[in-house]
């Protein structure tokens, strides 16, 4: 019995999964609070394709794929605050605009350079058998950084997403602060792509901060719950699709939204029971 | 810069795409200034305010600003998302960013906001979610936020837009209790007789400034008839002018109220 509990941790590809998975699932949940708050719930999926149109225009043309991807990711990202900062058309305009260029650029270069339909499921589910050490490395990398920049710059991220305009007039450089944000949602992306694939990356930068938001008034609350909810789902959603036999991403978004249903009920029936104690007073 | 000067507008205009919203605008404010900037929707006020602070740049004309000046902005209610997951306390203390941007509150930052709130009665209101706040207390905690920066001078939009008649009053004690203790304050507003009538200077605008004054010189019938385009009349009230919007009397003579 209790070898069948550990059967799956025996094999190295696994553990290599969990490993990203999970790291992948607290980088997003930190990120995901700035991206639920600030209503832009498709900056994943949205960045996500368009940080594909990077890698196959790096494919096509031999560059590294960090590399090439990666600054074609953040260049999406901070023109898509660029334009969302102007207003004349909104974030998810924005967002739909910049990324499904990006997108169709890059299927333009695989149709005509590569294999386009291969490319495009590796894009949408990931392979989870297919993580490298370097993939565990950037995971890493990039959640050190991301952990750092936001508690380096707490307030400042916190006054810029509740309050842009008085944020600039109190001296925080707003502008500055959504670059910084984009820049790390697009290096997000860019280092868990690959591996968890685009569907798994929208889920994970909007359920786990859902949940926190149902649970806490506090928005530093927030920033633990958040990635704390995101690497459960992301470990306990790679271990049963282990023994489900079913995919890692598909599994791992379906713990997440169990969760979020779970937590979604609790929070009403509390509110309910709330009301209900008023009218017994 | 002359001295007791802290914001000069020096002939400003400022413009949306192409159309000017104000137009060679000069604006002074001084040390220990109380002014109301009022006049019609789309009037410009706003935009001065935002001159003022340097969040929209003039296209002609510059604006000076003293070395140093500390300011505070009070924005419209309306303008944040009140669901936020933020309480009254993490608020207040967003302005002070030069201490560090760690996410704990210090000591010290904590007992300067909390006698910041006590100080606009809302002691005890420090942990509450900002949505369980009425209006009136909302717009408090966005003063408390822009005094915790220790602000020379305050600027705010529409202080008492949507609120009700006594949580006007209660401002409007708050503000001058601020300016009593050395704060100069510039504010925009709609309500003539509730708010602007009462304060030491008045600035009436409609793209251009009409006139820049005391209330019993400003707001009178013909100055407002050039900044609303409507026809009013001015009465004095044991010395204080009270507006009657004459355009207001006429449809009630029509409806048969009068």
């Amino acid at each position: 019995m209790l070898g069948g509990i550990f059967t799956p941790f025996e094999f190295e590809f696994f553990r290599n999964g969990l490993v990203v998975a999970t790291l992948a699932g607290t980088l997003c949940g930190i990120l995901g609070v700035f991206v639920v708050l600030r209503g832009m719930s498709y900056i994943g999926h949205g960045l996500s394709h368009a940080v594909f149109g990077g890698a196959a225009a790096s494919a096509v043309m031999n560059v590294n794929y960090f590399a090439g991807a990666g600054i074609w990711g953040v260049a999406s990202g901070v023109i898509i605050g660029r334009i969302a900062r102007r207003r004349v058309i909104g974030a998810d305009a924005a967002i739909g605009v910049v990324t499904t260029a990006s997108f169709a650029m890059g299927l333009a270069l695989l149709n005509r350079y590569g294999q386009a339909q291969k490319s495009i499921e590796a894009v949408l589910f990931g392979s989870v058998l297919g993580v490298k050490t370097i993939d565990i490395f950037a995971v890493g990398v990039v959640t050190l950084l991301v952990i750092a920049t936001v508690v380096g710059l707490y307030r400042a991220f916190l006054f810029a997403t509740f309050d842009p305009e008085v944020a600039q007039v109190s001296g925080v450089k707003v502008a500055l602060i959504e670059a910084i944000l984009m820049a790390m949602l697009s290096l997000t992306i860019l280092v868990t792509m690959r591996v968890i694939g685009t569907l798994l990356i929208s889920a994970l930068l909007v359920i786990p901060a859902s949940v926190a938001r149902m649970l806490t008034n506090s928005f530093a609350k927030m920033l633990f719950i958040s990635p704390i909810v995101g690497a459960v789902s992301a470990f306990v959603g790679m271990y049963l699709s282990f023994h489900l036999d079913t995919s890692a991403s598909a599994t791992i978004i379906l713990v997440g939204t169990l969760i979020f249903i779970v937590v979604y009920a609790v929070a009403g029936l509390r509110g309910r029971s709330r009301i209900a104690g008023l009218h017994s007073h | 810069m002359t001295p007791g000067v802290l914001v000069e507008c020096a002939h400003i205009s400022c413009a949306y795409d192409s159309t000017y919203a104000i137009r060679d605008v000069h604006f002074t404010m001084h040390k220990g200034d109380f002014v109301g900037i009022v006049g019609p929707s789309g009037s410009g006020k706003t935009t001065l305010l935002k001159s003022v602070l340097g969040m929209v740049t003039p296209v002609h004309g510059h604006v000076l600003k003293r070395d140093g000046l500390r300011m505070g902005y009070v924005p419209q209610v309306e303008t944040v998302d009140w669901n936020f997951p933020v309480t009254v306390l993490e608020v207040v203390v967003m302005t002070r960013q030069t201490l560090g941007h760690w996410p704990r509150i210090t000591k010290e930052e904590r007992a300067t906001a909390l006698e910041t709130l006590e100080k606009l009665g809302l002691g005890g209101l420090h942990n509450r979610h900002i949505r369980e706040l009425s209006g009136g207390q909302q717009q408090r905690v966005f003063v408390a936020r822009a005094l915790f920066h220790r602000p020379e001078l305050l600027v705010l939009d529409e202080p008492t837009s949507g609120v009700d008649v006594r949580t006007r009053h209660e401002i409007l004690h708050l503000l001058a209790d601020l300016h009593e203790d050395g704060v100069s304050i510039m504010l925009t507003t709609h309500d003539l007789n509730g708010l602007a009538a009462h304060l030491p200077r008045v600035v009436c605008m409609n793209t251009d400034l009409i006139a820049d004054g005391a209330p019993v010189d400003v707001l009178t019938s013909e100055v407002l008839e050039r900044t609303y385009g409507a026809p009013m009349e001015v009465l004095l009230h044991g010395g204080m002018p009270v507006v009657v919007d004459q355009g207001g009397v006429d449809i009630a003579k029509r409806l048969g109220s009068l």
